[in-house]
């Protein structure tokens, strides 16, 4: 759009503000001027009076200059602002129109008020009707008896909790969230193998209760997703309990407020809930991966509600899983695993390294069945308190690993199928060819610190069948 | 009024009517195709000592990988040398 005026000055104020009252008598002083002066109003037609003043009843005016506050007063060049001060301020108003001594008698300074285009319900509808990318996405206009949150029950979209519904605006809103069009085509999602738009992501997102800081998180995670590796398609359709498990790591935590302390895995944290909530529900209404369809899981398990937290990376006594997974600290990432849990991990007696590492495996052995090796992988969430006592014995993450799979390595003989009674276990001719069998893979087993300062607990996720066989853990870097 | 975005695909579901059965499987091969899961290997023979017992032809086939799709090839290949196909899901 256009300004209305060219070249020279331009003020909005509105009647619903002190400020914009007290510098009537300014305005008055640059009428009288030479320099031609257009005097926008927000909230009324007709004030201030006797200044011919423009209503911005759309607001469109106020939205094109980027006002914040009223009044403010802008110098205008070429149909562009150059310069502008906020509320009143003699010697900023003085430098916006080269006049001096304005405003003989007024404070020198009073801060103004809040444009109305930062009315939050405003700001939606204005950030939608000005959006440079018009959204595609069907619309779906309900009856005006219909709660949009029942709708979106009737429709199939939800995970059984009921979701925000997703707007114009609210949608406008998160894509705010990202650099990215709506238009544009993140990734080809199974089971469907749906094209998945920014827009649809956004759309999910919000429904899952995410805020737009939160949006890169959920497209890195989507993306990840739906690459060869993850396997989304049989990590969705697998009979096992596993769904997406998200870790993040980086700078991102922080500045979007996750929770890598005291219940951790639980609730109470938004970003945490509501970002792997959003993936699951685009794999659900994009990839098509519905309880009962293509998901055929026997139990199912929280990680396919939502599972996602960040690492404690500053109180932890290793390198992050990020940097393990060969990213630099600067960056944030998300990485997914696919795994369910946790199990429990309770040892408040262990003092040394050895008899921790020892509490740790035989916990570690009833992944998938203690009888079964190589097959699923596990991430141990180490808690300060278990992470403080390795730290102490200067154990790095490789000496835990080694002693894990050292104390992991099994005798062939009690694992296979018969063996101690139990018909489920490796094929038999494994206990011909090898005396010992080593549980995890050597890419099988990860650490993570995280949790409460208090307790002498740590948790495993314990995963689906891992590596090319089955899914493998996927790290993507987060864009913001 | 409110008006809510389609979070779905938007896709419509391609209606395919299935292949025409074989009016019988005597004179073709059957394709016994085991997905890598424990016990399918059990199913699968005693569905061929059956067959076998009737004159039909199997070959047998496996999937790499119980957790990802068939490969496009292998499918291929079913298609091309077979008639018919079990898929045994075991467990």
């Amino acid at each position: 759009m256009s300004l209305p005026i060219t070249d020279g000055l331009l003020v909005v104020v509105k009647d619903d503000c002190e400020t914009c009252h007290l510098v009537m008598p300014v305005l008055g002083e640059l009428a009288a001027g030479e320099e031609p002066l257009v005097t926008v109003s927000q909230d009324r037609a007709g004030f201030p009076a006797g200044f011919d003043a423009i209503h911005d009843r759309q607001l469109d005016i106020s939205w094109h200059l980027g006002t914040e506050t009223t009044p403010t007063i802008y110098r205008i060049e070429g149909g562009e602002a150059v310069d502008q001060q906020v509320g009143w301020d003699r010697a900023g108003w003085e430098r916006v129109t080269g006049v001096t001594g304005l405003g003989a008698g007024l404070p020198d300074q009073r801060p103004g008020c809040g444009s109305d285009t930062m009315l939050p319900d405003t700001y939606q509808r204005l950030l939608r009707r000005h959006s440079p990318y018009p959204m595609s996405s069907g619309r779906v206009e309900l009856g005006t008896a219909e709660d949009p949150v029942e709708a979106a029950f009737a429709r199939g979209w939800t995970d059984g909790l009921p979701v925000v519904p997703p707007t114009e605006e609210r949608v406008a809103r998160m894509l705010e969230g990202t650099d990215l069009p709506p238009g544009h085509v993140l990734c080809t999602l199974p089971p469907d193998l749906a094209e998945c738009t920014v827009e649809k992501v956004a759309i999910n997102a919000v429904m899952a209760g995410c805020r737009p800081e939160y949006l890169p998180v959920v497209l890195a995670a989507v993306e990840a997703a739906a690459g060869p590796r993850f396997n989304i398609h049989g990590v969705s359709a697998t009979t096992y309990f596993s769904g997406p498990v998200l870790i993040v790591n980086g700078p991102v935590r922080g500045r979007i407020g996750m929770n890598s302390g005291v219940n951790v895995l639980g609730q109470g944290n938004r970003a945490n809930l509501t970002i792997g909530r959003a993936l699951n529900l685009v794999v659900r209404n994009v990839g098509g991966a519905r309880p009962g369809g293509v998901d055929q899981a026997t139990f199912g398990s929280p990680s396919k509600l939502s599972l996602c937290f960040p690492e404690d990376e500053e109180g932890s006594p290793w390198e992050s899983l990020a940097i393990e997974r060969g990213f630099s600290p600067e960056e944030s990432t998300v990485t997914l695993f696919a795994a369910h849990g946790p199990i429990e991990v309770v040892d408040q007696k262990s003092r040394t390294p050895e008899s921790l590492a020892r509490t740790l495996a035989l916990q570690l052995r009833v992944v998938a069945h203690p009888k079964l090796a190589g097959m699923s992988e596990a991430i141990v969430v180490v808690s300060p308190e278990h992470a403080r006592l390795f730290r102490k014995a200067g154990w790095t993450k490789a000496d835990l690993a080694q002693e894990i799979h050292s104390l992991l390595t099994l005798p062939a003989s009690e694992m296979v199928a018969g063996a101690g009674g139990i018909a489920e276990g490796l094929p038999p001719w494994l206990a011909d060819k090898r005396q010992e069998i080593p549980k995890f893979g050597p890419e099988g087993l990860w650490f993570v610190h995280a949790g409460g300062s208090a307790g002498g607990f740590s948790a495993i996720i314990s995963g689906w069948v891992g590596g090319r066989a089955g899914s493998e853990m996927t790290t993507a870097a987060i864009d913001c | 009024m409110t008006t809510l975005l389609d979070p779905t695909s938007e896709r419509t579901t391609g209606e395919r009517s299935i292949s025409a059965r074989p009016a019988d499987i005597a004179h073709g091969t059957v394709a016994l195709l085991d997905i890598s899961k424990p016990r399918g290997d059990v199913f699968l023979g005693r569905l061929e000592e059956l067959l076998t017992e009737m004159g039909v032809a199997v070959r047998h086939y496996r999937k790499p990988t119980f957790s990802k799709p068939a490969p496009l090839d292998l499918r291929r290949q079913i298609a091309a040398e077979c008639g018919a196909v079990i898929e045994a899901l075991a467990d």
